[in-house]
């Protein structure tokens, strides 16, 4: 297979782009993608069998989302990326070294928030960076950076129960930009906010990543959200997890959140990866 | 962005009852506290029994022993085994605890032990106490120990065992130690049970230690208890069993704020 190139450029209306599949023999280009993942495949036991030969680069500094069916492994292959779960064969690959387990050039930005609940927001963010041995000092003035930037001023000591869904994941997100890693893994960040803050929460992340200048892997069952917030889409197959197809949504950032979402590549993007999903709910 | 109600009127809101009358939790706390004075004053009265002292009488034989300082010097000697058992079941208990709770080698050495020893009806054991440690503090300080060890034991390891998996990939993804895990995590995270243990743990050794002076050697508070009964004192015995209660709730009550002080601060606020 010819590697990078271009697959297919579909109509000029529509710019969604297909990227054609590295293989388990393309070399990686460390400077190009700051993560690599090469021939990984997961069984869980004997009998599930999670992932299979999974190829992917995720190009530095842009937001690569795993999409799929419930079942599809994309949690799965997200931990394996963090080194949170062993793979049963295959490497991944950080800035061109192999890596297993997790390092300070990754950070986690959890499903349920994984926040300690008997630690203030102001602890909760400085975790992370308390677990490298960061001085107290230095710590709490980092997290009272992140705080801010998030949007939690003013909420610096309270307890994880006194926020709300939303407040919560900001500050899972604050605690993992406070580590200052290159990427950001993020397993359905959103999931457990409601729809209106989802929004709002999706339009300062993509603000946030813009001056943060992340390499972000996303997870999320949402394709509205995945075409949204992405310059790459994986699509993965249910189980066991391969790669279905990648896409690229030229989407104009410049404009606003509204009208990215009433733009035309952004609806036809959505529709043809509903398509290609439907294909595996009948 | 809005936020919850403020916590520090939680816990002296008033409510309303069906008159309109309005009592604070302060209030209705009282109020079920000398609810069950009254009630215990007017059954004394009835009588139930010949041998079930009025409520005043009760107190008036603890002020007696209060200020003769008989319930003092009783309380040195049943403080002994007490403070010497729960001490040591409380130390060895959480350690033993955390370990089985961390490790499945442990946990296969100490479950049988403590699960036996729970289940078991312990002032059966304590005629084998006696010859084995004889009447005196060694043997009681062990009825204690029997008593309060397994429920501290085994609510630490379910504790432990059933740690947050997803505070503890936490810690591992922000690349925390084997250590840090353990005890920034996993112990704060178990901290409730772990009290709750200690306290009914407490509890416990309050049992074994009265069990021990009324079954091995009648010292301390448990000769009182049976001293007086042997003489028909009741208001005074009723007086040594109330006593033991309200200083048991009291240490019940001193462990529950030692565990929101240093180790789940965001109790403090309510929920």
């Amino acid at each position: 297979m010819n590697t990078a190139v271009l697959e297919e450029v579909r109509s000029p209306m529509n710019k969604a782009i297909h990227v054609s599949l590295p293989d388990a023999t393309t070399p990686t280009d460390p400077s190009a993608n700051i993560v690599s993942v090469r021939g990984i495949t997961k069984f869980y036991g004997s009998d599930v069998h999670a992932l299979e030969d999974v190829n992917l680069d995720f190009p530095t500094g842009q937001m690569t989302t795993l999409l799929g069916p419930s079942g599809c492994g994309k949690t799965t292959l997200l931990k394996i990326i963090a080194g949170l779960l062993d793979s049963t064969s295959g490497e991944v690959m950080v800035k061109g070294k192999t890596v297993t387990s997790p390092g300070p050039e990754r950070a986690f930005v959890f499903q349920d928030f994984a926040l300690l609940p008997w630690a203030t927001v102001t602890r909760n963010v400085a975790f992370g960076l308390e677990l490298t041995g960061v001085p107290l000092k230095e710590r709490e003035a980092k997290a009272k950076t992140y705080i801010e930037k998030v949007g939690l001023s003013g909420f610096e000591d309270k307890y994880p129960h006194e926020l709300s869904g939303g407040m919560r994941q900001r500050v899972g997100l604050a605690r993992a930009l406070a580590v200052d890693a290159d990427v950001l893994l993020m397993d359905e960040p959103f999931s457990a906010v409601d729809e209106q803050n989802r929004r709002k929460f999706q339009e300062d992340l993509l603000h946030l990543l813009s001056v943060e200048k992340k390499t972000v892997i996303f997870v999320t069952h949402s394709i509205e959200e995945a075409v949204y917030v992405s310059d790459q889409i994986v699509l993965l197959s249910p189980r066991p997890g391969r790669i279905h197809s990648i896409i690229r949504p030229e989407l104009d950032r410049s404009s606003s959140p509204d009208d990215i979402r009433r733009d035309k590549v952004y609806l036809d993007t959505v529709e043809e990866i509903w398509g290609n999903i439907r294909e595996y709910l009948d | 962005m809005t936020t919850t109600a403020s916590p520090d009127t939680a816990g002296v809101e008033p409510s309303v009852n069906s008159t309109g009358l309005r009592f604070s939790g302060l209030q209705l706390r009282l109020m079920s506290i000398v609810g069950f004075f009254l009630a215990w004053e007017i059954s004394g009265h009835v009588p139930i029994s010949p041998a079930f002292p009025t409520f005043s009488a009760t107190i008036m034989a603890m002020l007696e022993m209060i200020f003769d300082g008989s319930l003092f010097l009783a309380y040195f000697e049943t403080l002994k085994p007490l403070a010497l058992g729960v001490g040591i079941s409380a130390f060895f208990g959480v350690a033993i605890g955390v370990s089985m709770g961390l490790n499945k080698k442990s946990r296969w050495l100490w479950e049988p032990i403590f699960v036996v020893l729970q289940a078991s009806p312990v002032a059966a054991l304590i005629p084998l106490i006696t010859y084995a440690y004889g009447i005196g503090l060694t043997a009681k300080t062990v009825a204690v120990i029997i008593l309060a060890s397994p429920i501290i034991v085994l609510n630490t390891y379910k504790a432990v065992g059933n740690a947050s998996p997803v505070l503890v990939q936490m810690s591992r993804a922000f690349q925390g130690t084997r250590m840090q895990e353990i005890w920034k995590v996993i112990i704060p995270n178990a901290a409730p049970v772990i009290f709750a243990g200690l306290r009914l743990g407490v509890a416990a050794g309050f049992i074994g230690v009265i069990l021990a002076e009324l079954l091995i050697t009648p010292t301390g508070i448990g000769d009182i208890i049976s001293y007086n009964r042997s003489i028909a004192k009741y208001p005074h015995m009723y007086a040594a069993v109330l006593s033991i209660i309200v200083f048991s709730a009291v240490m019940v009550g001193l462990l529950e704020k030692a565990e929101v002080k240093y180790f789940r601060p965001e109790k403090k606020r309510g929920h």
